[in-house]
């Protein structure tokens, strides 16, 4: 458990002195700022278009930074050789790997944090004030932690596997087409025939259902989510981001170090 | 070593590549001037609709659609003000932007109010498509059932633009059991149930509108209307004292000066302009010379 | 109780598209490593010895055979508390300084904080680093990365020392300081086991050697006595010898350098070593000086490995086996 600590303190002051990083957050406040003009050229969407940009930038960059980072988590460790001194010593490979995870997630809880204050900056200093419903774009900024939970483990179970470059375009892959699963499984039964059915029903429970966590428009139109769904949605990413971190460790344990 | 090697010191090709670059830059602003002149205006056109359906699109954005319907709407302003100031009598893009953006955002008010206000208005102030405007409206109403409002933009259609009394009075009243609904919607479904087209029951709707509304644009759109209301009531009055000069007198009136001195007037009367108002060649009542009343508001 | 125990220690590689081809990287290893040894693990490149470390360290699993470290079983975590192990090429993170990597390590060792700072104060001062040790990592020369791989390697004050090349890449006072630092473990009772390519470190430091070729070992023992198996012979060096004595002498004599006005005469040790001096008296010859020569490890690596490699071209076993136990 110490260790586990250990290593995620170490991944985090890693992650933190990527300079990329501060350039996506930097990037991110502005076009949050952005959004106050953007409803001086329009008609009718001041707040909305905050609410709008604000989080889908929050879950965009969120994203880059889940991915670049991710993607060389183990990846690094095993082409820069670090790892053969890290296992030299008393480490269990699976704490190896729940560090990295737990480290990398502290860090983008941190960054998002960041994001998040600068949106309510601009919330407020487009309102005037900030009222009590306005926490319920908290709501959305939880459901897209959620998301990058497991994306992370998406990115770092593929890390175990192969290059950057690899890993950067199967995460990203998977993110898409999890946003799509409904569409899939909806052609799937449309097209008639059993087999597209039951594929396209098995793509479904398979890969990450990243749906599942899209409430940014409804919440930017004022409506807040049913705390059913806050439930529901955090076991299943509870659940998606323990098994592949089990599989991550499953591949980490049999790998060797040439 | 060959001759070419001995011509090239490090100082000459960096002079050479600084000539290269400012002079390409230089020449690349005509020719794009030039490109932009040949492909020019048909280009603009087909760059807003680049995406078939809203529903594609929808899928495309990942969780993003909100912001998407926000770019869609803002583009359908822009769209709309840019063909307002060149006088355009047609705004064929203006029904496809709208239904992309409450594709993405069903719950996108504004798209649905004044995307209707856009498309029902005559031209040149609108497309002057009240039809399609009724179903934005109808789509707005299904995705949001309960939001009175929409009923009200309906029932405001059919009333000015398309003169349908019943449908408007109809309108007005499923409006009006919507919750949260103004209580001057029941008085409009009688009012216009029971007089249709006057402009007693049109000076309520614009003065309902006037009260509503959100900005600085639709508000003095409205104090014009009823202005022009006030002035068309008037001039209803005048007219009818000009008549009965003119059974009394056996001959019709000059000017209004005519009528003071047989006690029906109390002064010149003027309209709510501040202008006199004068006596038109075919004997009726008109607005003066100068006059800020805009009468064809009412057509 | 051994420090290292191997019993048939053995690694395949598969390589090719459908992982058909073998390549056994280490054969059927059997040693042992007794406590506060300094044992040398000798090969050519390739040979093997990065391999056996790996195994030991539980970086790489064995295709067959078993070892012990300190009495544990490989796959035991708890065991890598009592090791260190300096990597060959040693990487670390760029962006920590010395002082933080350390103190890394440490914490993953587990020890406490005023340990910490204390060991790692202690370390830095005795690699030569003092000083450095807020600097980040990436400005670090070789020799100095060198010198923070023995440091972790030592922070957790292990048993036993696993060195993979710990001269590599260091100039020759940076060799001796390895040299001298292996030396003041073996004092402090520790274990230190090595690998390395360069001979003369080994010859130095040694207590016991192994020598691997193509994943076979060759031949694993104490180093006096391997070296003492080595044909020896004696050196003369005679002063300004006069032609009929160099004549005289040379059936007896496998090799005769002239330097300056000195002669360099050596008589391998199956000659009569009496004889030849008994004729240099006679012809009143002038001996500047007698040395006996000993086999250096070079040359017994050298005719070992030659022969072995003779051998498997000849396709025969290779049986040069020379057992000694501590």
């Amino acid at each position: 458990m110490r260790r586990i600590s250990t290593i995620a303190w170490h991944t985090f002051k890693e992650s933190v002195r990527e300079r990329v990083l501060y350039n996506l957050v930097v990037f991110a406040l502005l076009l949050i700022s952005a959004a106050i003009l953007f409803g001086s050229i329009s008609v009718g969407i001041e707040d909305v278009i905050i609410m709008n940009l604000g989080l889908s930038s929050i879950s965009v960059f969120g994203l880059l930074m889940a991915i670049f980072i991710g993607i060389g988590l183990v990846w690094k460790e095993i082409d820069r050789r670090t790892i053969f001194s890290i296992l030299a010593k008393p480490v269990h490979r699976h704490e190896f790997i729940i560090g990295k995870y737990l480290g990398l997630m502290v860090t983008l809880l941190i960054n998002t944090a960041i994001m998040t204050a600068g949106f309510y900056l601009a919330l407020a200093y487009e309102q005037r004030t900030l009222h009590w419903r306005d926490l319920v774009a908290l709501q959305a900024v939880y459901f897209i932690l959620l998301q990058l939970a497991m994306v992370v483990a998406l990115a770092l179970l593929f890390s175990c596997i192969s290059t950057p470059i690899l890993s950067a375009v199967f995460t990203l892959a998977l993110y898409m087409i999890g946003n799509l699963l409904s569409d899939i499984r909806w052609f799937g039964q449309e097209a008639g025939s059993a087999l597209a059915m039951n594929l396209t029903a098995l793509i479904y429970y398979l890969l990450p259902n990243f749906g599942n966590f899209n409430v940014i428009s409804q919440i930017a139109q004022g409506h807040p989510v049913p705390s059913y769904l806050l439930v529901s949605n955090s076991l299943y990413a509870l659940l998606y981001v323990s098994i592949l971190l089990a599989a991550a460790i499953l591949i980490f344990e049999e790998r060797e170090f040439r | 070593m060959t001759s070419e090697g001995r011509n090239w010191s490090p100082s000459r090709a960096r002079r050479t590549c600084w000539a290269v670059l400012a002079l390409s830059f230089l020449a690349l602003v005509p020719l794009q001037q030039e490109v932009d002149r040949q492909i020019g205006g048909q280009r603009r056109i087909e760059e807003l609709l680049y995406v078939p359906s809203g529903r594609l699109l929808r899928r495309l954005c990942l969780g993003h659609e909100g912001l998407a319907a926000d770019i869609y709407w803002t583009r359908a302003v822009q769209y709309f003000g840019r063909k307002r100031i060149d006088r355009a009598t047609r705004f064929d893009l203006l029904g496809p932007l709208l239904r992309i953006t409450t594709d993405l955002d069903p719950h996108l008010m504004v798209a649905y109010r004044f995307g209707a206000i856009f498309l029902a208005e005559k031209t040149p102030w609108g497309a002057g498509r009240p039809e399609e405007a009724l179903e934005l409206l109808r789509r707005g109403i299904v995705a949001n059932p309960g939001y009175w409002r929409l009923w009200q933009d309906v029932g405001f259609i059919y009333y000015w633009d398309l003169k349908d009394y019943p449908r408007a009075a109809e309108a007005f009243r499923v409006g009006s059991q919507q919750p949260g609904a103004h209580l001057w919607m029941k008085a409009m479904a009688a009012s216009v149930a029971a007089q249709g087209g006057a402009t007693s029951t049109s000076r309520l709707l614009w003065s309902e509108i006037y009260n509503q509304a959100e900005n600085e644009s639709m508000r003095r759109s409205a104090a014009e209307h009823l202005l022009a209301l006030q002035a068309r009531e008037e001039m209803d009055q005048l007219n009818a004292l000009l008549k009965s000069y003119q059974d009394g007198a056996g001959r019709p009136a000059q000017s209004f000066r005519d009528l003071v001195p047989a006690g029906v007037l109390k002064g010149l009367p003027k309209d709510p302009s501040g202008v006199p108002y004068v006596v038109a060649l075919d004997g009726h009542a008109g607005l003066g010379p100068g006059s800020k009343i805009d009468l064809t508001l009412l057509q | 109780m051994p420090a290292i125990q191997t019993f048939d220690l053995t690694k395949d590689y598969f390589s090719g598209f459908f992982r058909k081809r073998l390549k056994r990287a280490l054969d059927r290893l059997s040693l042992q490593v007794g406590e506060g040894e300094v044992f040398g693990l000798l090969g050519p490149n390739g040979a093997g010895k990065s391999t056996t470390l790996k195994l030991l360290l539980r970086l790489i699993f064995p295709t067959a055979g078993r070892a012990t470290v300190l009495g544990e079983e490989l796959d035991s975590v708890a065991m890598h508390a009592r090791i260190g192990y300096l990597p060959e090429h040693p990487y670390f993170y760029d962006h920590l300084s010395a002082q933080e990597l350390l103190n890394y390590a440490g914490e993953l060792f587990g020890l406490d904080k005023a340990t910490r700072r204390r060991r790692i104060g202690d370390l830095l001062a005795r690699v030569g680093l003092a000083g450095s040790e807020d600097s980040p990592l990436r400005k670090f020369s070789k020799g100095m990365l060198q010198r923070v791989g023995i440091a972790q390697a030592l922070v957790n004050d292990p048993e036993l020392i696993f060195l993979d090349e710990p001269m590599s890449g260091l100039d020759p006072l940076g060799r001796r300081e390895v040299r001298d630092l292996i030396l003041e473990l073996k004092g402090r009772g520790k274990t230190v086991f090595f690998s390395t390519h360069i001979l003369s470190d080994a010859e130095m430091l040694c207590d016991r050697v192994a020598i691997l070729n193509r994943g076979q070992l060759l031949g694993c023992g104490d180093l006096r006595k391997i070296l003492s198996l080595g044909i020896s012979a004696t050196e003369i060096v005679l002063e300004n010898p006069h032609a009929d004595l160099m004549v005289k002498l040379q059936p007896l004599t496998s090799r005769a350098i002239r330097t300056g006005d000195n002669v360099r005469l050596e008589i391998p040790s199956d000659r009569d070593l009496t004889q030849v001096l008994e004729i240099v008296l006679r012809e009143k010859g002038k001996i500047a000086s007698l040395n006996p020569l000993k086999t250096s490890l070079e040359d017994y690596f050298l005719s070992t490995v030659s022969d072995a490699t003779e051998q498997a071209r000849r396709g025969r076993n290779i049986d040069i086996r020379l057992e000694g136990k501590p």
